[in-house]
């Protein structure tokens, strides 16, 4: 059914001059949309042209609304020769097809070319008019809300969370050698910028599809990459958690029809899935004519409900015949834990799957069985699997047999979440990953991605058998991501193994949870930490203790999770930003030699960078990491590996130990006592970070509470070599405190360097702090001040004798002087902290390394800091009072700990939250008020000018009076004069952030995705200043489009705003650049909570409602 | 390793005032680098050269992409590339057109042409100001010439509508556009101990009184151009020294309402002709372009210079000076009362302000 499409070209300004003689622009605009192009009038000789044009109607199907970008041109127009292209906006229009979303787009867009940037802007309204469509075969998927945000978006109720959802297209890339082609590169780069809008188009349409067919109403924490194969082709894909989202306006849970369980649905058993994931599309889609399912299996027979209950037997979801689909057996043996030793031998390498097959069932090129890196990293870390069995009592058992059987229907249990609601993550197991190194073929047949798809689901598969491994039924904070370099590709994978709470998978409702939540009465703040797997059946040496909060529950000594931290995690102190970096020298080679080398390679990289955290964590005397990324990035002749993670003391996990050094060789004095040095140091260091980052767990111990925690006597040890040393390590005791430490053997140079390394990272200056989750555990009274910020740097390696040492100083230098420069630039915001710090490095050419950085500077107030109790109720009460909404969400939740029996009315949580909020000091609150809106101070100082040259005016009126003689001019004879040229209103204000939130603000309306994707190039390098000039520039102009946009809806911000690409490629021979950026983020209008206060004292129960009401007239 | 590329962007375009100032004053990197480490900064914030270097490149990278913008200051408000809070974007204009009292003092009255721009290396060695910083000052002058020049309104307000100036920078960019269009001399040794201010002052008076705008608002020009019929009525005032009668008459009801009030009364008894001489005859050639160009000189030599060597205190030049524009209404032969206000309004506002040593 279709859908009308409205457009208006008002206006246009700053146009550039492109008629020399003139110094002016004949200036015209082309709309289109689809195979449907208008023109305005040209409007002659101006550089601010007025079209006012009437409004051009496209009648369109919706799944071309969905699709298709609007592309308006604008053109100077020319007698005698062609008209000369100024540039073009394309408008999503997106966020037109949800009715919650914005109503129209208008506003001013920059003109952009991919030649000269921003050349002037247009002033365009776009409006839709859609009609309902109720076909069940339909194509297109309006109306399912996309947010990139990886939580439940502010303003909403998560009602279901589905699942993972996932889809990719191909196609064939119109320019990757744009330097040598025939062709301008200007036409490709237009031509792929429009290829690229009309991928991630279709790519949205069909992931929303599965959405609906999941019963779904949104797809939140949704990712899009696009991997640029070169010759190959182009990817675009995508992952996000398909939810029902429920807007927090309207509390009696209205759901439209097609989402409310059928009455068959509620036939089926309780641990039933209602909303099984069955990953098809319909039988027209012509794309997608494959599903990959899988069949139960061995690995799966731990469970003991029957969840044998075949996905292609539900007819109503999937009409087809089942001759159709494939089942992608996964090779269980392989799959399955514990068969470590015989992986290594897995590596599949058979000349027949060189070329690509078909409905192949194993058609990876090449495969390394990356399980082993990953048991070994497990290993390493300690963090991995165990046991818990005894303890849990029967209720647990069946929790998890609920959960487990609700999940493993789903083809992948993933989700893209990385915050939750309270009550959704029942225990965490550690991070689960997989890589695979792939060589790249030519795309046949772009309708059919199937090795591609097939490559993916392949490493799912793994990471699912991951999780198995570690007693979790589902992976959350799941992300895909890719390196490419020539043909060689790696595709990487990681999670988080979680058991969750089945109640929200499930149509139960959040109050159901809340309640099973009270039954259960599980210790908040520690519940995450425990656990999930069988203490009997530990596949690798971890040391289990008593949960130091509960003490009832075994907790590992470290935890790793690819997560932002629980907002009811009970954390001692600060947390900081802690990375490893590791780069490896590779021999350059072709094809699958090159890709054999490098799968070669990644485990010991992954052990290494391992080793890099784990001894970096125990350095700042903390026991778990958050937001763990781990980025194996491939070039020519080297691989490197970035991780970045947020370091904090779970106040539930047991004491670090200390790092000791042990020698190799004792006999030898001067080198004794050089060892001794450096464990001083090192002891030193970790003494200091604990004073640095606040860390004095109270010392309730043993004695007080007398349980029986078992005292470990075992070390846990990290042998670099084979030669083991016990004893020299025992005489060697240095050992911090009582806890046993973590023992690094120093048996030769490398080692030392390591050891070196580790003292090398220096602390942020004081008054920063920096971490790479959504926000510092242990801060929590943020201040409005905010400043998102991208950082590019890229060395050159000196090509001569590199070695792996040599390389990983420059790597380790280049992070950290970055990290500096930060530092140093953003000094005058101290207090502050660097929030969602994001590194991602590439290697653009052979001795080139590229690190990009993104993060969001906030500060906050010092004083409040000190005051502030960090017991867990209160922090979660402030926490609370900051959304208001989630509060309401889950009322009980937040005090349960508190008051467990006792239900709480919301009106009470109220006055909870508004105490706390009053306790915020004045000063504080000035400069939220301050800062209230910079868009108004804008339009005052406007005002002051105006008002001042009217006073001055008066004054020399006044001054020409006195003159008595001839001058003709009375009282009344005022100075004309010409209408101020910039009478009209200044450029709004936009905030960007990559977090969800915004500080000291509320979020009251989501008005769309921003997936955006901008190539730039130049042919006059010098010119623009060089290599720095032309990005610095660039990004300025990203930026600018970005916050266009958002404007253009009516919004005043982007939240978890995230740069997914910024690939810059350089020819300064020939004096050319070039660079593709992909940006993305929700669009939405906030409010600041100083404004709010005023509405919610009035209405102290209604908040809720008012703000959301409010959040359609402001802005 | 070396840094092939080196950038920071905020959605808040970052603004360091003192990178700015530097940057202004025309000092390379690598010298803005030097000054900031003397300054201080490695020990007060901890960073290192390599730091600092980096800094200070990314803040001239974006001035100088902001320069453009700065050229036309409305543009700065509108454009939507840099995200500049507005109490920033005010600095960053007010700051790009401040100039710097020693290079005004060289140009000020001097036609803002190409060849005074080819001086501009004299000027800079003269006043130790970098060169750099002498073509951005002569080129804000001769811009904001070209975009007011042939402009309808107040000369001061129009600059402040194109160029968002405060009150303050824009009036005195009036008069360094008053000045340069009539071309003042105030270059004359004799000129030297003027300030800016002294002439900007005067400046204004000038505008306010003697431009073609003080009498029509309705005219091109009419704060750039002095009112050239007023010119030349001031020819009439000539009879008040020609007409002999008429000038012992002056003389004697000025002395009789000063007796006893000042301080140097004998002087001024006795150099009162002169005075007064000089003062109308001042007037009377203001019809020559050549005599306005002068005018100044003229004023130091026949008023200012003969006062000061008898040393005269200010406020006696101020009682002389309101004494002696006062009684020429009680010349009964005396028929100009209202062009000699005109006149003698602004110019003795403008003597006592160039009253000093």
């Amino acid at each position: 059914m279709p859908g009308k499409l409205k457009v208006k070209i008002v206006a246009g300004r700053h146009l550039p001059v492109m008629d020399r003689a003139s110094d002016l622009t004949d200036a015209f605009v082309e709309v289109k949309f689809g195979n449907t192009t208008f023109k305005t009038d040209v409007y002659l000789k101006s550089l601010n042209p007025q079209w006012n044009s009437e409004w051009f109607k496209f009648e369109v199907d919706d799944e071309d609304l969905q699709d298709e970008p609007l592309q308006i041109t604008v053109l100077d127009h020319d007698t005698y020769s062609a008209n000369d292209a100024i540039g073009k906006v394309y408008i999503d229009i997106d966020p037109l097809l949800y009715s919650e979303a914005a109503t129209v787009i208008s506003g001013w867009f920059p003109i952009y070319d991919t030649i000269h940037g921003i050349r002037g802007e247009i002033n365009v309204v776009v409006k839709v008019d859609l009609f309902n469509d109720l076909n069940r075969f339909r194509q297109s998927s309006c109306g399912v809300k996309f947010f990139c945000t990886t939580s439940i978006p502010k303003c909403y109720r998560a009602v279901i969370i589905h699942g993972f959802v996932e889809e990719l297209v191909v196609n064939e890339d119109p320019e990757y050698q744009w330097i040598d082609r025939i062709r301008t590169p200007r036409a490709s780069n237009e031509a792929r910028q429009r290829l690229i809008s009309l991928m991630s188009g279709e790519l949205q349409r069909k992931i929303g599809l599965k959405v609906l067919e999941m019963r779904g109403n949104a797809v939140v924490g949704y990712l899009q990459c696009f991997d640029l194969e070169g010759e190959s082709g182009l990817v675009v894909r995508a992952i996000g958690t398909a939810c029902t989202l429920d807007k927090l306006s309207s509390p009696a849970a209205f759901l439209p029809a097609c989402n409310s369980p059928s009455k068959e649905m509620k036939e089926l058993p309780f641990n039933e899935d209602p909303n099984p994931n069955t990953h098809s599309s319909g039988p027209s889609t012509p794309l997608k004519n494959q599903t990959y399912s899988f069949s139960p299996s061995k690995s799966y027979s731990r469970q003991s409900s029957s969840s044998d209950t075949d996905l292609s037997l539900t007819p109503k979801t999937a009409p087809y015949p089942q001759g159709r689909r494939i089942f992608l057996c996964p090779r269980s043996p392989s799959l399955s834990c514990g068969s470590l030793h015989l992986k290594k031998s897995c590596l599949l390498l058979s000349e027949s799957s060189l070329t690509p097959h078909h409905s192949s069932l194993v058609s990876p090129v090449l495969r390394k069985s990356v399980s082993f890196s990953e048991e070994l990293f497990l290993a390493a870390s300690g963090m991995g699997s165990g046991s818990a069995g005894k303890e849990g009592g029967p209720f647990k058992a069946l929790l998890r047999q609920q959960t487990q059987s609700a999940l493993e229907q789903r083809e992948f249990p993933f989700f893209t979440l990385t915050a939750f609601p309270p009550g959704f993550l029942v225990h965490v197991g550690g991070v689960v990953s997989a890589r695979s190194v792939k060589l790249l073929d030519r795309i046949h047949n772009p309708d059919e991605p199937e090795t591609r798809d097939a490559w993916w689901a392949e490493i799912r598969q793994e990471i699912k058998s991951h999780a198995k491994a570690l007693g979790c039924h589902a992976v959350v904070g799941y992300s895909e991501s890719t390196s490419i370099c020539e043909e060689v590709c790696i595709l990487s994978a990681s999670g988080t193994a979680a058991v969750l709470n089945p109640r929200f998978l499930q149509d139960g409702t959040v109050e159901g949870c809340l309640e099973q939540r009270i039954e259960e009465n599980l210790p908040a703040g520690c519940g995450f930490c425990h656990i999930p797997y069988d203490e009997l059946n530990m596949p690798f040496p971890a040391h289990l203790t008593y949960c130091y909060n509960c003490r009832k529950q075994k907790v590992p000594d470290v935890l790793f999770t690819t997560i932002d931290l629980p907002t009811d995690a009970t954390v001692v102190g600060k947390g900081c930003l802690i990375q490893a970096r590791l780069c490896r020298l590779k021999k350059k080679a072709q094809a699958e030699a090159n890709a054999t080398a490098i799968s070669n390679l990644l485990p010991f990289m992954e052990y290494e960078v391992h080793t890099q955290l784990m001894n970096k964590l125990k350095l700042k005397g903390m026991n778990a990491l958050f937001g763990l990324r781990i980025q194996i990035t491939v070039g020519e002749n080297m691989l490197m590996g970035l991780a970045s993670a947020t370091a904090v003391y779970l106040a539930a996990l047991p004491m670090p130990g200390g790092i000791q050094i042990a020698g190799k060789t004792p006999s030898d004095g001067s080198y004794e006592q050089h060892i001794s040095h450096m464990q001083k140091k090192i002891s030193d260091t970790i003494a200091k970070n604990k004073e640095l980052y606040e860390i004095n767990p109270p010392e309730i111990s043993e004695e007080i509470i007398g349980s029986p925690i078992p005292e470990p006597k075992q070390r846990s040890r990290l042998l670099r070599s084979q030669s083991e040393s016990s004893d020299e390590v025992t005489e060697l005791d240095l050992s911090h405190g009582k806890k046993d430490a973590f023992v690094l053997e120093i048996d030769d140079t490398d080692a030392m360097e390591d050891v070196h390394s580790l003292l090398t990272d220096v602390p942020p200056p004081s008054g920063f702090y920096s971490c790479n989750t959504e926000i510092m555990p242990g801060i929590n009274n943020w201040t409005s001040e905010i400043q998102m910020f991208t950082s590019v740097r890229v060395i050159r390696l000196s090509s001569l004798n590199l070695t792996n040492q040599a390389l990983n100083k420059n790597f380790n230098d280049l992070c950290e002087n970055l990290l500096k420069s930060l530092y140093f630039k953003l000094r005058s915001m101290i207090p502050c902290c660097l929030c969602h710090v994001n590194f991602t490095v590439s290697l653009p050419e052979d001795e080139l390394i590229q690190v990009t950085v993104t993060a969001v500077a906030i500060t906050f107030d010092k004083n409040q800091a000190l005051q502030t109790t960090k017991t867990h109720i209160e922090k979660s009460l402030q926490r609370a009072s900051t959304d208001n909404e989630e509060l309401l969400q889950f009322p009980l939740e937040l005090c349960s700990d508190s008051l467990p029996s006792h239900p709480f009315p919301p009106a009470k949580e109220h006055l909870e939250s508004a105490r706390s909020n009053s306790g915020i000091p004045a000063a504080q609150r000035a400069t939220s008020v301050d800062y209230s809106s910079f868009a108004d101070r804008c339009s005052s100082w406007i005002e002051l000018i105006k008002l001042k040259a009217q006073t001055i005016r008066r004054g020399s009126i006044k001054t020409t009076v006195t003159v008595e003689k001839a001058s003709p001019m009375g009282e009344g004879n005022f100075r004309n004069r010409s209408a101020p040229p910039c009478a009209n209103s200044t450029v709004g204000v936009v905030k960007m952030t990559p977090l969800s939130f915004i500080p000291g603000a509320k979020i009251t309306k989501y008005l769309g995705i921003i997936n955006m994707f901008f190539i730039r190039e130049t042919t006059s390098l010098r010119e623009e200043g060089g290599v720095s000039g032309f990005l610095h520039a660039f990004i300025a102009e990203v930026f600018a489009m970005v916050r266009a946009h958002v404007a253009a809806l009516g919004g005043n911000a982007v939240v978890s705003y995230i740069m997914k690409q910024c690939v810059f490629m350089e020819n300064p021979n020939k004096n050319q650049a070039q660079c593709l950026i992909n940006v993305s983020g929700d669009a939405v209008i906030f409010v600041r909570e100083s404004e709010l206060e005023v509405i919610s004292t009035q209405q102290p129960t209604a908040n809720c409602q008012q703000s959301c009401a409010g959040g359609e007239v402001t802005t | 390793m070396t840094s092939e590329l080196d950038i920071f962007v905020g959605n808040t375009t970052l603004i360091d005032e003192e990178v700015y100032r530097l940057w202004l004053d025309g000092y390379s990197v690598s010298d803005a680098v030097a000054l900031r480490v003397r300054a201080g900064i490695l020990e007060q914030t901890g960073a290192t050269a390599a730091v600092l270097q980096s800094d200070t490149m990314d803040h001239y990278r974006t001035f100088h992409m902001l320069e453009r913008l700065l050229h036309a200051p409305p543009k700065l408000l509108h454009q939507l590339v840099f995200q500049i809070p507005p109490s920033r974007q005010a600095l960053l204009i007010e700051r790009y057109y401040a100039f710097d009292e020693a290079f005004v003092r060289e140009v000020l009255g001097k036609k803002l042409s190409k060849g005074t721009k080819k001086d501009l290396d004299d000027i800079s060695a003269k006043t130790g100001i970098t060169l750099k910083s002498c073509r951005r000052q002569f080129d804000n002058f001769k811009r904001v010439f070209k975009v007011v020049e042939e402009m309808r309104g107040s000369l001061a307000d129009n600059i402040q509508q194109h160029f968002l100036f405060s009150d303050r920078l824009a009036r005195d960019y009036a008069a360094i556009v008053f000045f340069a269009n009539n071309r003042f001399e105030t270059a004359k040794k004799k000129l030297q101990y003027l300030s800016f201010g002294d002439f900007a002052f005067c400046a204004e008076l000038m505008i306010q009184n003697w431009t073609l705008g003080a009498v029509d608002s309705q005219v091109d020009d009419m704060d750039m151009d002095l009112d050239k019929e007023f010119l030349q009525d001031l020819k009439e005032l000539k009879v008040l020294v020609a007409d002999k009668d008429l000038l012992d008459l002056h003389k004697s009801l000025v002395c009789t309402a000063l007796r006893g009030k000042l301080g140097v009364f004998s002087e001024m008894e006795a150099n009162f002709k002169n005075l007064s001489r000089g003062l109308v005859n001042v007037a009377a050639k203001l019809t020559h372009n050549k005599d306005v160009r002068d005018l100044f000189v003229d004023l130091v030599e026949k008023f200012v210079e003969p006062c000061r060597s008898d040393h005269w205190p200010l406020g006696d030049v101020r009682l002389f000076l309101n004494q002696y524009s006062v009684t020429v209404h009680s010349l009964d032969g005396f028929r100009h009362q209202a062009l000699w206000d005109r006149y003698m309004d602004t110019l003795r506002g403008c003597l006592l302000r160039l009253y000093h040593d």
